[in-house]
C-alpha cells in the first residue's frame, strides 16, 4: 500500500540505479535499421513494436511501461528549472566552509561567521551563468561548493530529503522510448520524436567534448563546448527560456522539449489529465425550430446512425431487435453486436441475416438513437446547472441540431454559428436520472431567482398580445384550425366567431384563477382558465416576468408548465403567420404637430437650462447635500434634461402613434422599450459618460467648437436628433462616446464576472448535502446545518422565499 | 476590560447574532445527531471578538442563532480553535 508520496530530487545514484542500460552512443540504428544498443533508441528502453517482447522486463508493449536510461556527461551542467534556487543557496552559504550564513538570499553578508572568509555576492544571469564578483562559476565550481554544505544546515535553506549538489547535473536521465514513439512515413522513412532529436544532440556534443579533453584541447574549445552542452540539456528541459534561441528542427520548427509536453492549455495537465475525450458524444451547430417541443431536440440522421444505445437482448424483445438488425443499413437499425463472452461484431447488409439468426437472450446490442431517446443537451461555457439539460430525440434529415427558441436563454445561445454538444446515455440508470432530475421541463424555475427562466421570446409575445386585444375575433373555423395547428383539441363555443381572448383561453389549464398587472399596468383576470380582462404581454408570458408561467408551473407542476409553453409561443406565431406583421420607417415617423411639440418642450428644457446656469454665475444655486455648487448644477441639469424633458417626451410619443407593429413590440416588451422608440422617432436624449454629461476633451470644452466655460446643453452632449432624422456630427461624436463607454463596460465586466464565477465553482466544487440535510466537504466537515440555513430550495421556491400568505390563500379558497 | 464596560458592546451590535457557549451535554447531543467528531462542526478563532467576549475557551462549541430574512431565525454551531500558523 502506498502510504505517502514524497516529492524531491532524484540522486545520480537512483538515477543509475533506476536506468536499465547507459546510452553512449549518438546514433539510433544501425546499417540493416536495427535500434543500436547504447544508442538512445535501445531495446533494452522498452518496447514499442507490437509482437515482441522487452528485453528488460520481458512483456509485451502495452503492458511494458519503459525503462530509463542514464547518460554519463563529462562536464556537469546546471538544472536550469533549477537555476533560481541554486542562485540563492549560493548567496545564503559560505563558499569556502559552506555553512549557512545569511537569513535570505537578498541579505548580503560577507563576511562568514564560522571560518571568517570573505565571500563576494553572487550574481545570476539567465537562464543558466553565475558569476563571483567578475569570475564565471562554472558547474563543477557551484557543485564543489554546494557538496560543502552540512545536512545539518539544509533545513535552514528549506531543503529537505535530497542534496543541494544534486541540482547539477551529472547523469541525465533517458527517458524510455515509449514516451518518445518514431512514426514511420508511408516512403518506409522514420521520423523520430523531438525529444530523440534533443538527446542525440546531447550525447553527441558529450562525446566531442570527451573526445576534446582526452586529446587535450585548449580550454577556450573545451569552455565552448561545455557551454554547448549546457545549452542543450537546458533546452531539453525547456526550450522556451529567455535570454537564448530555442533549439530547432532542421525545417526551422522549435522542439518540443519537456517542459512543452506539460504547460499551458495544450500540455498535459489541462489537455489530458483535468479533461478527456468522450465517447457517445456528437456536436454540431445549431438551427432554431420553433415547431419542436422545449425538451427536443432534432438530430441529424448521420448522427443519429452513428450515435448509439446498448440494449440486453431478451425474449421479450429479441423479435423486435431481429427486426431492427434486418433493417440495416437504413435507419433505425444496429451497428454492432456484443455476444456474451464481450466479443464485438458489426453488422453489415450481408450479414444481418446471419446476426439475426445468431442473437440470443444476453446478447447486447448498439442500436441507432430513435424518436424520444433520453439524451443530455449542453453549450459551453456551462455556467450554471441550466447549461446542460436532458432533450428527448427527434430524428431530422438536417445536418444541424435544431431546438425550441425558447430553450435557447438557459444555454445562453444563439444561432449565429454556436455549436452545441450532445451526449448520449448509456445506461437505464442514467437515463432514469437524467429524466427525473434534468429534463427541460424541471430547469423552468431557475435556482438563480426562483422565477421561471424558460418563457417566450418575441414574436410569440406579439402574436399573444395581438391575439388578446379586446376588439380581436376569428371566426370559428379559423379557431379550429388554428387550434389544430398547435396540437390543441378543444371544445369551442358554439358561436360563429371566436374572440381572441376566448381562443388564448384554450391554452389555459382549467381552474386557474389569478390575477395580475399587465406591463401597462391594467388588470388581466383569469378565472376558472378563462381570460376574461386584459392583454397577454411579456408580464403574463415573457421569459423572467411571465406570471402565468410562474404560475402554472407552482400550481399545476413542471409538465403543464412545459405544455403551456410549447402551445403559447407556437399560438403567436400562428396568429402573426395569418395576420402578418412587418416594422419599417413608416413605424417610427411622428406626426408633425407631435413633433412641434417635442420641439417646443426641448426649447422649454434648454431655457430651464440655461436659467440654471445663469443662477449658477451668480451664485444663486440650490446646494445639494455634499456637494459643490458645480457640481450641483450638473445634477440639476442632468435632472432636467435626462429625467424630465425625457418622461414628458416620452408621453408625447406614446400618445401620438397609433398602434403598429413596432409599436406594439415596445408596448407588449416582445423587443425594443419606449425608450427605444424615442430615439429613433424624437430624441437621442442626453450623451452619458461615467453617469455624468460629457466633459472630457479639451481644457474647459469638449471639442474646439464650442466656447471654454461653455456649460449648454449642446457643448456637452445633448442629442436634440433623433435616429430617424440624423444626428449632427457633434452629436454623432457624442453619442460615439456614450456608444463606446458601454462597449468597453460590458465586455470589462463578463471577463471579470466570467473569473468570478470560476472562483466560486472551483471553491465550491466539493460541497454536497447529504442524506441528514447537512453540506459537507470532501473531508466530511459540516458547512451548513441546515441547506441554505432556511430550507428553500430555490428552484422551487418563489423568488427565492416561500410565499406563505398564498398558500394559505389557496388553501382556504 | 470586561465587554460591558467597553464605550462599544460588539454584543450588542444590531449585526452581532446571539452566540452562547453550549453546555457538554449539549455539544455531546449534537454530535449524536449529526453523527460527527467535534473537530467535523465548522471553526471559530479563539481571535475572534465575540469569542473574547462572551470569554469563551478553545474546545468550546457556540450555539450561533442568526436572524434571517426566510427563515426567521436560524441555529449553526461553531467550534472554538486556535488559529495555525
Amino acid at each position: 500500500m502506498i502510504r505517502s508520496i514524497d516529492f524531491s530530487l532524484m540522486s545520480p545514484a537512483m538515477i543509475k540505479k533506476l536506468a536499465a542500460v547507459e546510452i553512449t552512443k549518438a546514433e539510433l540504428y544501425d546499417n540493416d535499421g536495427f535500434p543500436l544498443e547504447g544508442g538512445v533508441m535501445d531495446p533494452r528502453l522498452g518496447v514499442i513494436d507490437p509482437g515482441l517482447r522487452c528485453r528488460t522486463c520481458g512483456l509485451t508493449m502495452g503492458s511494458c511501461f519503459g525503462h530509463f536510461g542514464y547518460v554519463e556527461l563529462v562536464r556537469p551542467v546546471i538544472h536550469v528549472l533549477y537555476s533560481k534556487l541554486i542562485h540563492k543557496i549560493l548567496r545564503m552559504t559560505c563558499h569556502s566552509c559552506g555553512r549557512v550564513i545569511a537569513t535570505s538570499p537578498t541579505a548580503s553578508v560577507k563576511k562568514c561567521g564560522y571560518c571568517g572568509a570573505e565571500n563576494k555576492p553572487v550574481r545570476f544571469e539567465k537562464p543558466y551563468t553565475f558569476y563571483d564578483g567578475e569570475t564565471q562559476l562554472t558547474p563543477t565550481d557551484i557543485r564543489a561548493i554546494l557538496e560543502k554544505i552540512p545536512d545539518s544546515d539544509l533545513p535552514a535553506l528549506g531543503i529537505s530529503g535530497g542534496r543541494p549538489e544534486w541540482l547539477i547535473i551529472t547523469l541525465l536521465p533517458i527517458p524510455p522510448v515509449i514516451m518518445r514513439p518514431s512514426i514511420t512515413l508511408e516512403t518506409g522513412e522514420r521520423s523520430e520524436d523531438d525529444l530523440t532529436h534533443k538527446m542525440v544532440d546531447i550525447i553527441r556534443i558529450n562525446q566531442r567534448l570527451k573526445e576534446n579533453i582526452e586529446i587535450g584541447a585548449p580550454d577556450f574549445i573545451i569552455s565552448d563546448m561545455w557551454e554547448l552542452l549546457q545549452y542543450h540539456v537546458a533546452t531539453f528541459y525547456d526550450n522556451e527560456l529567455s535570454g537564448i534561441p530555442a533549439a530547432r528542427h532542421r525545417s526551422g520548427r522549435p522542439l518540443k522539449t519537456l517542459a512543452d509536453r506539460l504547460k499551458s492549455k495544450e500540455g498535459r495537465f489541462r489537455q489530458n489529465l483535468a479533461g478527456k475525450r468522450v465517447n457517445f458524444s456528437a456536436r454540431t451547430v445549431i438551427s432554431p425550430d420553433p415547431c419542436i417541443s422545449i425538451n427536443e431536440v432534432g438530430v441529424p440522421l448521420v448522427i443519429a446512425k452513428e450515435l448509439t444505445i446498448p440494449v440486453t437482448v431478451t425474449e421479450n424483445n429479441i423479435e423486435a431487435v431481429r427486426a431492427l438488425i434486418m433493417n440495416t443499413p437504413a435507419w433505425p437499425s444496429v451497428n454492432y453486436i456484443i455476444r456474451p463472452d464481450g466479443k464485438k461484431k458489426k453488422v453489415a447488409p450481408d450479414n444481418k441475416e446471419e446476426i439475426s439468426k445468431e442473437i440470443a437472450p444476453g446478447y447486447i446490442v448498439e442500436r441507432h438513437l430513435q424518436n424520444n431517446d433520453i439524451v443530455l443537451f449542453n453549450r459551453q461555457p456551462s455556467l450554471h446547472r441550466m447549461s446542460i439539460m436532458a432533450h428527448r430525440v427527434r430524428v431530422t434529415p438536417w445536418r444541424t441540431f435544431t431546438l425550441n427558441v425558447s430553450v435557447v436563454a438557459p444555454y445562453n445561445a444563439d444561432f449565429d454559428g454556436d455549436e452545441m454538444n450532445l451526449h448520449v446515455l448509456q445506461t437505464e440508470e442514467a437515463r432514469a436520472e437524467a429524466s427525473l432530475l434534468m429534463e427541460v421541463q424541471k430547469h423552468i424555475r431557475s435556482p438563480r431567482f426562483g422565477g421561471p427562466i424558460i418563457g417566450c421570446e418575441q414574436d410569440h409575445i406579439s402574436g399573444c398580445y395581438i391575439l388578446t386585444a379586446d376588439d380581436t375575433v376569428v371566426p370559428r373555423e379559423t379557431a379550429f384550425c388554428l387550434l389544430s395547428e398547435i396540437g390543441v383539441v378543444a371544445d369551442l363555443p358554439a358561436k360563429k366567431t371566436i374572440t381572441g381572448k376566448e381562443l388564448f383561453s384554450e391554452l389555459l389549464p382549467k381552474g386557474l384563477n389569478i390575477e395580475f398587472k399587465s406591463k401597462a399596468g391594467n388588470k388581466v383576470i383569469i378565472r376558472d382558465g378563462k381570460l376574461i380582462e386584459g392583454r397577454i404581454d411579456t408580464k403574463a408570458i415573457g421569459r423572467e416576468t411571465g406570471k402565468l408561467i410562474d404560475v402554472i408551473e407552482k400550481e399545476y407542476g413542471p409538465d403543464e408548465a412545459h405544455k403551456f409553453i410549447d402551445r403559447v409561443s407556437l399560438l403567436g406565431i400562428k396568429w402573426l403567420e395569418r395576420t402578418g406583421f412587418t416594422i419599417g420607417l413608416d413605424d417610427i415617423e411622428l406626426p408633425p404637430d407631435a413633433t412641434d411639440a417635442i420641439k417646443a418642450r426641448i426649447a422649454e428644457a434648454e431655457a430651464a437650462v440655461n436659467s440654471l446656469i445663469e443662477n449658477y454665475r451668480a451664485g444663486k444655486i440650490d446646494l445639494l447635500a455634499g456637494l459643490s455648487a458645480s457640481q450641483s448644477l450638473e445634477r440639476h441639469i442632468l435632472k432636467v434634461l435626462a429625467k424630465e424633458s425625457v418622461e414628458d417626451i416620452g408621453k408625447i410619443v406614446n400618445n401620438a402613434f397609433k398602434d403598429n407593429c413596432a409599436i406594439r413590440m415596445a408596448r407588449s416588451g416582445a423587443r425594443g422599450s419606449m425608450t427605444h422608440i424615442i430615439q429613433l422617432s424624437a430624441v437621442v436624449g442626453q450623451a452619458r459618460m461615467l453617469g455624468e454629461r460629457i466633459h472630457r476633451g479639451y481644457r474647459g470644452r469638449t471639442l474646439s467648437h464650442f466656447a471654454v466655460g461653455d456649460l449648454s446643453p449642446a457643448a456637452h452632449g445633448f442629442i436634440v436628433h433623433g435616429f430617424k432624422t440624423g444626428l449632427s456630427p457633434f452629436e454623432f461624436f457624442f453619442d460615439a462616446i456614450s456608444g463606446r463607454e458601454s462597449l468597453m463596460d460590458k465586455s470589462l465586466r463578463t471577463r471579470h464576472s466570467g473569473y468570478l464565477e470560476r472562483r466560486l465553482m472551483n471553491a465550491l466544487q466539493d460541497l454536497k448535502i447529504e442524506y441528514d440535510g447537512t453540506i459537507r466537504d470532501n473531508r466530511n466537515v459540516i458547512i451548513q446545518f441546515v441547506p441554505g440555513e432556511d430550507m428553500i430550495d430555490p428552484a422551487k421556491s418563489d423568488w427565492g422565499t416561500l410565499d406563505v400568505r398564498a398558500i394559505v390563500q389557496s388553501v382556504l379558497r | 476590560m470586561p465587554v460591558e464596560e467597553r464605550e462599544i458592546n460588539i454584543l450588542k451590535h444590531r449585526l452581532v447574532p446571539e452566540h452562547t457557549i453550549m453546555k457538554d451535554e449539549d455539544v455531546k447531543e449534537l454530535l449524536e445527531k449529526f453523527n460527527i467528531s467535534i473537530n467535523q462542526l465548522p471553526k471559530i478563532l479563539n481571535t475572534d471578538p465575540v469569542v473574547k467576549a462572551i470569554g469563551a475557551k478553545v474546545g468550546d462549541v457556540l450555539k450561533i442563532v442568526r436572524n434571517s430574512p426566510t427563515a426567521g431565525k436560524t441555529t449553526y454551531y461553531r467550534l472554538v480553535s486556535k488559529e495555525v500558523a
